[in-house]
């Protein structure tokens, strides 16, 4: 293929991507529960009649425990093969392209991995502080990395997801203003385009949400927004740049206007990775911000999660974070070495998870962060700007608004943006997020990250390209060569068949 | 690729050329152009974090956590660490299930989808309830959202949460900050030598109760014996009964559906996952009737174009990418990869494999305890129930010179009272209790 991407006739089969699948027959892998079930009777044994499995003996009266337990039985080598098999029919970032729009999927060190399965690291939670120095320093010195990166002075680790971070954030500001005397303020104000889990952890909070409508250029209406403050108002979540990957440059103005009212200044950290090194929440007058480290330091998003939503805020927030965060006593005098402890912030919310947080995630985010140092992470931001920037000028889809920064939203025009996505499936990548912002019709959003070399860009553009020409009928016909053939979503909801037993009932 | 990096992320491939062609198609000559960021808060101090190459890196995580102590956890109350097999992390690190995204293009993603709805399955099958979610964050989130749930689907003005008096501190309060938007307020009923006391539960249960959770095993390692009960009570007061478990305990003991639970919540990491510090895996299965106030994602059934079974997420006008603050939750990214190793680790035991190590729980429980019984200066278990996978120790000294002295001898165990100190055998190889029975013997008297 050349540099200038696949002729416009090029074929999906002629194209280079090819999902790597594993299907028998042309038939889809069986569910374990098609191979080989097996029923084991729990009890004494005198009803034990069954014609089908084993029966065992329990230790407990028969009262206290289940009859039966029926569940697949199968080989280790079976199961290898089964396992196999489905990861065949995933793609993943180590597939190839996956410019989702907001999403941040990036390319996700193999070395994170390794010291994360370190023994040391797989320590129980109710260890003594004394015997888990190491799991408290790593955090110490991660809650240290991530308020230098966002220019907050105090950070907790302990949210196990972006979405869970906004949470806590929400409830640090209530109880900020609580403390106040200020529990009147119900109203948390956001942009129409900010991301679903915003409103719905606002509303979890106990908030109204105040919907923020978006100004011509697609930032933040000041006039909107100022009609939108007023005493009521508890905060303003807002993401920046937006996701429409605009810088919001009225950032400053839009913080006084918050904080006039007596509001705080909520980020939204997902679309951090376009600012390392270049601005810094803190900086911009933001109170309480939420890290996605799984996005921005990259930790494999493992088809769904676990993630990770560490929350800084400035001084006046830090007694109100979750406990317990970790923090250096004076140095133990016979070692030497920096001695760390947990303490509770003195008006703390409590707790926001069992334990405290998904901690391999945490160390994956340490390692990255250490990997890269500031030159590294500033030039993940340099090249994920350069990427999404470049990709925009190579496909023929109308972007309306910008400069954008990491991601841009393009319009599918008079085609349906999710038939484009499941076109582009045929052409081996992963299609942009679609849909969505709703500012932009039939979106197209957009985020190629800092990974992908200039060659995969041009070929992103020529899939882009090859299936902006194509006509309606191929695009409802697509995708054509997947594992699976366009799925049929509405049955599924419909008729809701959620487990192997549901199957059962169906027949 | 050709040339030098020029760069500072390893994981950045431009070259010097590259970089030059691609800012003269978007006509900007330096890449700082691109940055459409007022000088007033442009930031430019650094942060003061060195590079390291791979290896250095590695070596600094590697000496960080070198400061942890090697200890034999016989740790449990809540958090786990059974013995995984290979098999788990082998399948489970393949790097399509690592570096996939959210199944939002299930043409590409049937892999992922399957296992998920295998995982759910394997829920349905264990608590007897019809559905189940693919991943909450951990137990004590999945209680949180159990209690909003109550809150929505039930149409009396009640506000009382009841749990348990004896109940992680931890869990009481993540169930405090979810309900902490409602009306909802969270109380405690009495327990009795470690299990629901029933004349004390029914003594605060009114119509005002829009909930009762209870749990099996308990923190203390108790089995709950009357749970039918439980559930005729709550029922009897409209209240939601939402029982807390884990899918070891669950291969063994009642089922759910039949004691009359309308959720389950708990921590599906004890398989699949090593003990991580409290990271967890929260499973949630609840009837079908709350098919459409579930909290998190679902994976269904449907048909592909040429009318073959395919997988899909489903029902996702739940969820807050639509339906934003109408949602039933506000939990987006979840815990799926654990799910898909906790999904492995159940097929590598197979229904026998769960059922032994369930009844393994129960007797080796028991004969620590029995053995510990036997030392002068403690007294095991405290409480006089069946136990589960682990049980309070009261001990003549003070516990926590016990457990410090256990410490110095490699012992980690937890201390719950001024004399009373908690064992759990999960994960715990034979040899180790043999040497942990000789230590205690040697500490406690």
């Amino acid at each position: 293929m050349s540099d200038d991407g696949p002729d416009r006739d090029t074929t999906p089969a002629q194209s280079r991507y090819d999902q790597a699948r594993y299907v028998e027959n042309g038939e889809y892998e069986s569910l374990l529960s098609e191979k080989d079930l097996t029923r084991i009777t729990i009890g004494s044994g005198d009803d034990g009649d069954s014609d089908d499995g084993e029966t065992t003996d329990s230790p407990l009266p028969d009262d206290l425990t289940r009859d039966s337990l029926e569940l697949p039985e199968l080989s280790e080598p079976e199961l290898a093969r089964h396992y196999t098999r489905l990861s065949q029919m995933i793609y993943g970032i180590d597939s190839g392209p996956y410019p989702l729009g907001s999403c941040t999927m990036k390319y996700n060190p193999k070395f994170t991995e390794d010291v994360a399965a370190l023994p040391s690291a797989a320590v129980h939670p109710d260890r003594t502080e004394a015997s888990v120095q190491g799991t408290l320093e790593l955090l110490y010195r991660l809650q240290d990395y991530l308020g230098r990166i966002g220019g907050m002075d105090a950070v907790t680790l302990q949210p196990p997801a972006g979405a869970a971070g906004e949470f806590v954030g929400i409830r640090v500001a209530a109880a900020y203003h609580e403390h106040n005397g200020e529990g009147h303020r119900n109203e948390v104000i956001i942009p129409e385009s900010a991301h679903g889990t915003n409103f719905a952890s606002a509303a979890l909070g106990g908030y109204d949400v105040v919907s923020l409508p978006s100004d011509d250029e697609g930032r933040v209406d000041l006039e909107a927004l100022e009609a939108a403050l007023s005493e009521n108002t508890a905060a303003l979540m807002l993401t920046n740049p937006n996701t429409l990957g605009l810088f919001e440059r009225d950032i400053t103005e839009i913080a006084e206007m918050v904080h006039d009212v007596g509001g705080l200044l909520y980020y939204d950290g997902a679309n951090l990775n376009a600012l390392l090194g270049r601005a810094r929440p803190g900086d911009m007058g933001f109170d309480v911000m939420h890290y996605n480290v799984h996005k921005t330091f990259a930790t494999p998003h493992g088809g769904g999660g676990p993630g990770a939503g560490p929350v800084g805020v400035v001084d006046e927030l830090a007694p109100f974070l979750p406990a317990p965060r970790v923090r250096e006593r004076d140095a133990d005098p016979k070692a030497g070495e920096p001695v760390y402890e947990r303490f509770e912030p003195e008006h703390t919310i409590g707790k926001v998870h069992g334990f405290d947080g998904n901690w391999l995630v945490l160390v994956k985010t340490f390692a990255y962060i250490a990997r890269l140092g500031d030159e590294g992470l500033a030039d993940a931001s340099a090249s994920a700007v350069l990427n999404a920037n470049y990709l925009a000028e190579g496909i023929d889809y109308e972007i309306p608004y910008g400069p954008f920064h990491h991601e841009f939203v393009a319009s599918a025009g008079e085609q349906d943006a999710a038939d484009v996505a499941k076109r582009m499936l045929d052409y081996g990548v992963h299609p942009p997020t679609t849909k969505w912002p709703e500012i932009v019709p039939e979106a197209l959003m957009t985020e190629p990250t800092e990974i992908e070399s200039k060659d995969t860009l041009d070929r992103l553009a020529a899939a882009f390209n090859a299936v902006a020409d194509e006509d309606d009928d191929t695009l409802e016909a697509a995708p054509e060569r997947t594992t699976a053939r366009r799925i049929d979503q509405t049955s599924a909801a419909r008729n809701p068949r959620l487990s192997w037993q549901a199957l059962e009932d169906d027949s | 690729m050709h040339g030098s990096h020029t760069t500072g992320s390893p994981y950045a491939p431009h070259t010097a050329e590259d970089r030059t062609a691609m800012l003269e198609a978007v006509d900007a000559e330096t890449v700082e152009d691109l940055f459409d960021i007022p000088g007033d808060i442009r930031f430019d101090g650094q942060f003061g974090i060195d590079a390291r190459t791979e290896r250095e890196t590695r070596r600094l995580v590697r000496s960080v956590l070198g400061r942890n102590d090697d200890r034999t956890e016989l740790l449990g109350r809540g958090h786990y660490g059974y013995y995984i097999p290979s098999l788990v992390d082998h399948l489970a690190d393949r790097s399509e299930f690592l570096t996939s995204y959210t199944q939002y293009q299930p043409e590409i993603s049937q892999g992922f989808l399957q296992a998920l709805f295998e995982y759910q399955s394997l829920l349905v099958e264990l608590t007897g309830l019809e559905i189940a979610n693919c991943s909450i964050y951990d137990a004590a989130t999945a209680l949180g959202e159990a209690a909003t749930l109550a809150d929505r689907v039930r149409d009396t003005s009640g506000h009382r949460v009841l749990v348990p008096e004896l109940l992680r501190e931890e869990r009481r309060s993540t169930l405090a900050n979810y309900v902490a938007g409602t009306d909802l307020v969270v109380e405690e009923y009495p327990i009795d030598d470690g299990n629901v006391d029933l004349a004390g539960l029914e003594e605060t249960l009114d119509e005002d109760v829009v909930m009762v959770y209870a749990e099996t095993p308990t923190v203390r390692g108790t089995i709950e014996e009357r749970l039918s009960e439980i559930g005729d009570r709550a029922a009897d007061a409209d209240a939601f009964f939402v029982l807390g478990s884990d899918p070891i305990a669950l291969s063994l003991l009642e089922r759910p559906a039949d004691v009359g639970a309308d959720v389950v919540v708990g921590d599906a990491s004890v398989l699949g996952l090593p003990t991580s510090y409290g990271m967890g895996l929260g499973l949630f299965a609840t009837s079908e009737d709350y098919l459409r106030q579930v909290p998190g994602r679902l994976v269904g059934v449907s048909e592909d174009a040429t009318d073959r079974r395919a997988f899909t997420l489903t029902l996702q006008t739940r969820e807050q990418h639509i339906r934003r603050e109408r949602a039933t939750s506000n939990i987006c990214t979840n815990q799926a990869w654990v799910a898909l190793r906790t999904a492995i680790h159940a097929a590598v035991l197979g229904p026998s494999g769960m059922v032994e190590l369930a009844k393994r729980a129960v007797t080796r429980a028991e004969d620590l305890a029995e053995r510990l019984d036997d030392i002068v200066g403690v007294q095991a278990p405290i409480h006089d129930r069946r136990h589960f996978r682990e049980f309070v120790a009261s001990v003549d000294q003070p516990a926590s010179a016990v457990a410090e002295d256990l410490e110095q001898l490699g012992f980690a165990v937890h201390v719950v009272g001024d004399h009373e100190i908690q064992i759990c055998v999960a994960g715990v190889p034979d040899e180790e209790l043999d040497r942990f029975v000789a230590a205690l013997e040697e500490v406690a008297r």
